[in-house]
């Protein structure tokens, strides 16, 4: 049964009540189970609650996970960066500065530019990338990323994608040529709100991307990474169906090493404002609950957050993190600068202002970032925590290439 | 009659330490030396997945860096390998990166509780004996496949207390009495060992050795829990040596029954 099927009848509505409801002690259960017997998803819904926010129980909360992490992954952070492909978009979607009506520069990286960003990288010390394009079929066909993953696999042990969805079919030569994980974010797990957001293109079929994790199983990928865009909506209705689409792929796609992400929205080009805005509060809580729920899965941060809450983070279960990270294709070595354009009907129309030869002008990037720190200054900050950072934990002979 | 205390011998090679370390999960390379160093280990175990097999000895990614080669046998290991065919290819790639042909043949296609592969480790084991490695096989306490794997010509076998990282102890004791009764080769139990009693109760049950790797990593002082385990894995196996008193479930007078004819 594919996690669609499932969501059908997941009671998100009253998992959510009792996230809302939940009394101490639920919170006081669901804290001396985890970790240690098996968890409910009432149990997350407990952990997530406002009852649970109180100082008394978050305090706790955080200490348990610390404990869970330091036990499950010891205390290394593993390094990866991101690397945009293309900004280039087919779909509407009202909060993403790629949506196919902002007026913004974009750009798709050739082959080789798409090389010469990622020996940039390579110099810095990553071993883990993470290839990023907005959906567009022309563009950034399934044959443009199988291509990009052959050129870079002797080079990166570890090659994720977070492109627009495939088929099973699609996915698997890009696996054969190399590539090992793959990340999508359903954004949002409520079917109105993500009806009213994705106002156009393939995006807006809400199953096709709920099932795509299982796609990518199905193909061969490696690891698989989901994850909630903070903002869209209610942040504990969407808790709680993150963590039910989390057990769902731990018990189907078991040979897969599993990553979440909480991605706060971030400013970005067409000015969305967030529906719902979560503050560090609860997102140390959402952190907190998912480490106590999951304790052996991956947790992912980004540099959408700044370097204090960054720092702050860590110990209370992340695991993976980008550093140093730009958000638009060429943002590391100004690659594909003379190309830039803006797009119209599927067209490409000259920019508003001239930009080729023009030092600075670059590729409008996803959204900001809050962390503007190097990847060596990140590294150093984690060693003065007491946290050795990992740059290589893969091999490129494991992925069969 | 007591045994003598003996060495600890795998594959012609004798060691005086029966601790066996691991290198995962350390907060630095420098933190990691240290603990090997106290643990008084000479074998152990490095991912060769943060290894660079590259031969550029990349500073960033050479976990390598902080493991005197030159001190410690090393058992490079192939840890996120799913399946035969991986583990084969990454252990190719590490002999010829490493120089070792030691090889600690880890296959856990579940990388949750990370229990290993029966089907795949023996279809590899059969593959790297014959291409000439020391093959050390992390297994299920399964008895029957201890043996099949000594029939390949494994070295030791490997079997597991309790799932990796998970601190639980010997959870699967009595198979390990049946593997530890059987074998032909060196026994370690690997996986599971949290506490240093952990590690002393496998060495009285007459394990060979002992694979110790997250207790000492993740400990406040990591340093000093080598040391711990290293005392820990010398008094279990001296009084696995010695032989312990058998149990009994009653408290026992000396003499109850002819105590009397030494009355006056």
């Amino acid at each position: 049964m594919s996690f669609a099927s499932e969501f059908n009848s997941l009671a998100v509505a009253e998992l959510s009540a009792f996230a809302q409801n939940a009394t101490a002690g639920d919170v006081e259960a669901a804290l001396a189970r985890s970790g240690r017997q098996r968890t409910s998803p009432s149990d997350f819904a407990a952990l997530i609650s406002p009852r649970a926010a109180q100082p008394q129980y978050l305090e706790a909360i955080a200490q348990r996970a610390h404990e869970l992490t330091i036990k499950h992954f010891g205390r290394v952070i593993r390094f990866f960066v991101p690397l945009y492909l293309s900004n280039e978009c087919i779909n509407i979607c009202k909060y993403c500065g790629f949506s196919r009506d902002n007026p913004i520069l974009r750009v798709t990286l050739t082959l080789e530019q798409v090389v010469t960003e990622a020996r940039y990288l390579r110099d810095q010390g990553f071993r883990h990338i993470l290839l990023v394009a907005g959906e567009h079929p022309h563009f950034v066909s399934d044959d443009y990323l199988r291509d990009c993953v052959a050129r870079l696999h002797r080079e990166w042990p570890s090659i994720s994608l977070e492109v627009g969805p495939l088929e099973v079919e699609q996915y698997r030569p890009i696996v054969q040529a190399g590539a090992e994980g793959l990340v999508v974010y359903q954004e949002t797990y409520d079917r109105g709100i993500y009806d009213a957001l994705h106002v156009s293109g393939p995006k807006k079929d809400f199953e096709w991307r709920l099932e795509t994790p299982e796609r990518a199983y199905a193909a061969g990928f490696k690891r698989l990474g989901i994850g909630a865009l903070l903002g869209l909506g209610p942040w504990r209705n969407e808790a709680v169906a993150l963590a039910a689409h989390t057990a769902h792929l731990l018990r189907k796609c078991w040979m897969s090493q599993l990553t979440i992400s909480v991605p706060r929205m971030r400013p970005a080009a067409g000015g969305f404002k967030p529906a719902v805005n979560v503050s560090d509060h609860e997102l140390v809580q959402f952190v907190c609950a998912l480490r106590l729920t999951f304790p052996e899965v991956g947790i992912v941060l980004s540099t959408r957050e700044s370097p204090k809450l960054r720092d702050n983070l860590i110990p209370l279960g992340i695991t993976l993190m980008s550093a140093g990270s730009h958000t638009e294709p060429g943002g590391y070595t100004g690659q594909g600068r003379e190309k830039l354009h803006v797009t119209k009907g599927g067209r490409f129309v000259k920019p508003p202002m001239p930009v080729i030869e023009s030092e600075g002008e670059h590729a409008t990037v996803q959204f900001e970032i809050a962390d503007n720190r190097t990847p060596a200054e990140v590294a150093v900050r984690l060693e003065e925590m007491g946290y050795e950072t990992v740059w290589k934990d893969w091999e490129g002979a494991l992925n069969g290439v | 009659m007591t045994d003598k205390p003996q060495r600890l011998r795998i594959a012609h090679r004798d060691f005086n330490s029966r601790l066996i370390m691991g290198t995962g999960k350390f907060a630095s390379g420098e933190i990691m030396a240290a603990a090997l160093e106290a643990s008084g280990a000479e074998l152990v175990t490095v991912a060769l997945r943060r290894a660079d097999l590259s031969g550029q000895h990349g500073k960033f990614a050479n976990i390598l860096t902080f493991v005197d080669a030159k001190r410690y046998v090393l058992l490079p290991n192939t840890s996120g390998a799913r399946t035969a065919e991986e583990a084969c290819r990454l252990a190719r790639l590490g002999r010829e990166a490493t120089g070792s042909a030691w090889l600690k043949l880890e296959i856990h296609p579940d990388p949750r509780y990370l229990l290993p592969d029966p089907v795949e480790t023996l279809k590899a084991a059969e593959v790297l004996v014959k291409e000439g490695f020391t093959v050390l096989p992390y297994i299920h306490a399964d008895p029957v496949v201890a043996k099949r794997l000594e029939d390949v010509g494994c070295a030791t076998v490997m079997p597991l207390g309790s799932p990796i990282g998970s601190a639980r102890g010997i959870e699967t004791r009595a198979s390990i009495e049946i593997i530890i009764e059987q074998a032909t080769v060196p026994v370690v139990v690997d996986a599971g060992l949290g506490a240093p009693s952990h590690a002393a109760e496998a060495m009285e049950m007459g394990a060979d050795a002992v694979l110790v790797n997250t207790a000492v990593a993740v400990a406040a002082d990591p340093v000093r829990m080598a040391l711990a385990f290293k005392a820990a894995v010398e008094a279990g196996r001296a009084a696995y040596e010695i032989g312990l008193a058998p149990k009994r479930r009653d408290a026992e007078a000396t003499s109850p029954l002819t105590g009397f004819l030494n009355e006056p």
